[in-house]
């Protein structure tokens, strides 16, 4: 009786949609999507470098006398297979004289940023569910509480590898990371100011009825009110997006891992699969960094045009196709939301990319000082900003 | 919340609370006080307290303890490990540590508002707030002079490293 009554009282099913949605979100959107990220890297920066990149994956039948490769995907798309088939089959080396457990705890915790993606909102709704791991109210904080963590994995790689080069990637990175933390956290006050709650969802939801925040053109953003508020949250989204490329340790900030000067960083003495792992945390916290960016200022899963899961769009909108949006089921239409969703994460992957093979390294110094000099003065001055146009636009 | 949580995060928090003082390596304690500052914030959660938990782990574990490694890695403090028990320092320690729970231990027990569980906050008839709006109205209408005075120490705080560390430059 007494096991009965605890087993009821588990909501287990609760537990099991929000277990569905982490293994769909992880295993089938987000890890896949980093290898494509990862292959979609080198194909860009060969077109930038006018170059071919892998543009052919297969297995090498010619060697043993057939006329043709035989290609696994079309053109090299199968290569993020053979890439991690590399990795795992490579040799997992561990030199003497690193300290074991905290060598082994490093890659492990490398993988940190996916628990961020439980708070983003990466849809709208499916049969009536939020697509949405925890929907919670402090979506904003928990995100920065876990990509604060996230420097542990780097840190410690430094520390446990007993090596002056990754030692000095490490402290690099952890001096960086606190500098840009400050400034992105500020940087997301102005959005919290004007909406008035952390809740991720219902920012997306707001943005999806008014108008994107960098793109007011419906609903109340069609308002002199909210254009006047572009300027503020213009600032917040260069410095926030300066502050993402900091700390997912992109070029131009990839100090921590620069090859010039310390050999690959912090994870010089990885090999194998412990190595694949820092590279999987890397693209990762990237894309998690996108979808951030997404999710603030691109008005996460709305198109304007595309209603949400259940069929309803922005009035002006709906108005004028809510005809078309009654022929499908509102299945479909949370399935556009989510596939809108991640799209807006891909390009926004695509511009770091191009950023990365188009800007030069910045020298460490500078790094810090932009930090701690102008970013976050700026982002605090965009705050008393912000201040300033809410009270202006409240007293008229 | 759930007992079962409940115990499960409270005997993690105190093991790995032990195991800050317990441990000889400086970086072992350090990140066995991470994990503990994780459960304390599960904790929280279990409390509906989501804000408070969000902070311990955005102040606590993603700064104040970065900061700690950071330096205990640059310093290499090799001599920590090596180091001898003073038995006089932990006869003290421990003396002032069971005063303190004697103590704690008394108050709690004397105070009759001891033995019941805390009262909920209570929202007006169809009125809805965030956790967050909770704690800053709070704030800045109960405990505004609290928070001007906390404000001002951390700025003398902020204030007196800056002065420090300017001197050892010279």
């Amino acid at each position: 009786m007494m096991t009965l009554a605890f087993f009821n009282s588990i909501p287990w099913e609760m537990i099991l949609w929000a277990a569905g949605k982490a293994i769909f979100v992880i295993f089938l959107v987000v890890l896949p999507l980093v290898s494509y990220t990862v292959y979609a890297e080198r194909r860009v920066s060969a077109a930038i470098q006018d170059r071919v990149g892998p543009n052919r994956t297969g297995f090498p039948t010619t060697l043993l006398g057939f006329k043709k490769d035989l290609q696994l995907f079309l053109g090299g798309l199968g290569q993020p297979i053979a890439d991690a088939v590399k990795f795992i089959l490579k040799e997992d080396f561990t030199p003497g004289g690193v300290k074991q457990f905290y060598f082994w705890l490093a890659p492990c915790l490398a993988m940190l940023p996916l628990v961020s993606l439980a708070f983003i909102p990466f849809g709208s709704s499916l049969f009536g569910e939020k697509m949405v791991i925890a929907d919670v109210n402090v979506g904003v904080l928990g995100i920065f509480a876990v990509t604060g963590c996230s420097v542990y994995a780097i840190v410690l790689a430094g520390w446990a590898s007993n090596s002056k080069y990754p030692f000095l990637g490490g402290i690099r990175s952890s001096s960086q990371m606190i500098a840009y933390e400050l400034s992105m956290g500020l940087s997301i006050i102005p959005i919290l100011m004007l909406f008035g709650s952390m809740n991720l969802s219902d920012l997306v939801q707001y943005q999806a009825d008014n108008g994107w925040l960098l793109l007011p053109l419906w609903g109340k953003g069609w308002s002199w009110e909210r254009w006047l508020m572009l300027v503020p949250l213009g600032i917040s989204f260069i410095i926030f997006m300066i502050s993402v490329f900091a700390e997912t340790n992109r070029l131009p900030f990839d100090m921590p891992e620069s090859e010039t000067e310390l050999v690959a960083g912090y994870h010089t003495e990885y090999s194998s699969m412990k190595f694949a792992l820092f590279f999987l945390g890397e693209y990762a916290a990237m894309i998690v960094g996108s979808a951030l960016m997404v999710v603030f200022f691109f008005g996460g899963w709305s198109l304007p045009f595309i209603p949400d899961g259940n069929g309803n769009a922005a009035p002006l909108f709906q108005s004028i196709f809510g005809g078309i949006y009654a022929l499908l089921p509102n299945w479909v239409w949370g399935l556009a939301n989510i596939t809108v969703f991640f799209g807006k994460v891909a390009l926004i992957l695509i511009f770091f990319i191009w950023v990365r093979w188009t800007l030069p390294r910045f020298r460490f110094d500078q790094l810090i000082k932009l930090g701690w000099l102008y970013l976050f003065e700026i982002a605090l001055a965009n705050i008393f900003l912000t201040a300033a146009v809410l009270a202006f636009t409240n007293s008229k | 919340m759930n007992p079962i949580l409940f115990w499960l995060f409270s005997i993690l928090m105190l093991g790995f609370g032990i195991s800050v003082v317990a441990n000889r390596n400086p970086v072992a304690s350090a990140l066995s006080l991470v994990v503990s500052f994780f459960c304390l914030a599960a904790l929280y959660v279990g409390l509906d307290a989501y804000v408070l938990a969000s902070i311990q782990v955005v102040v606590y574990a993603g700064a104040v303890m970065v900061l700690f490694l950071f330096i205990i890695m640059l310093l290499d403090l090799k001599a920590e490990v090596r180091r001898k028990f003073n038995r006089l320092a932990i006869g003290g320690g421990a003396v002032v540590a069971i005063g303190f729970a004697a103590q704690l231990l008394g108050v709690l027990g004397s105070h009759p508002r001891g033995d019941q569980p805390f009262p909920a906050l209570k929202l007006a008839e169809g009125e809805t707030l965030s956790d967050l709006q909770k704690v800053g109205e709070t704030l800045f209408s109960q405990h505004t002079l609290p928070f001007q005075v906390i404000g001002v120490l951390i700025l003398v705080a902020t204030i007196g490293v800056i002065v420090i560390s300017k001197r050892e430059l010279k």
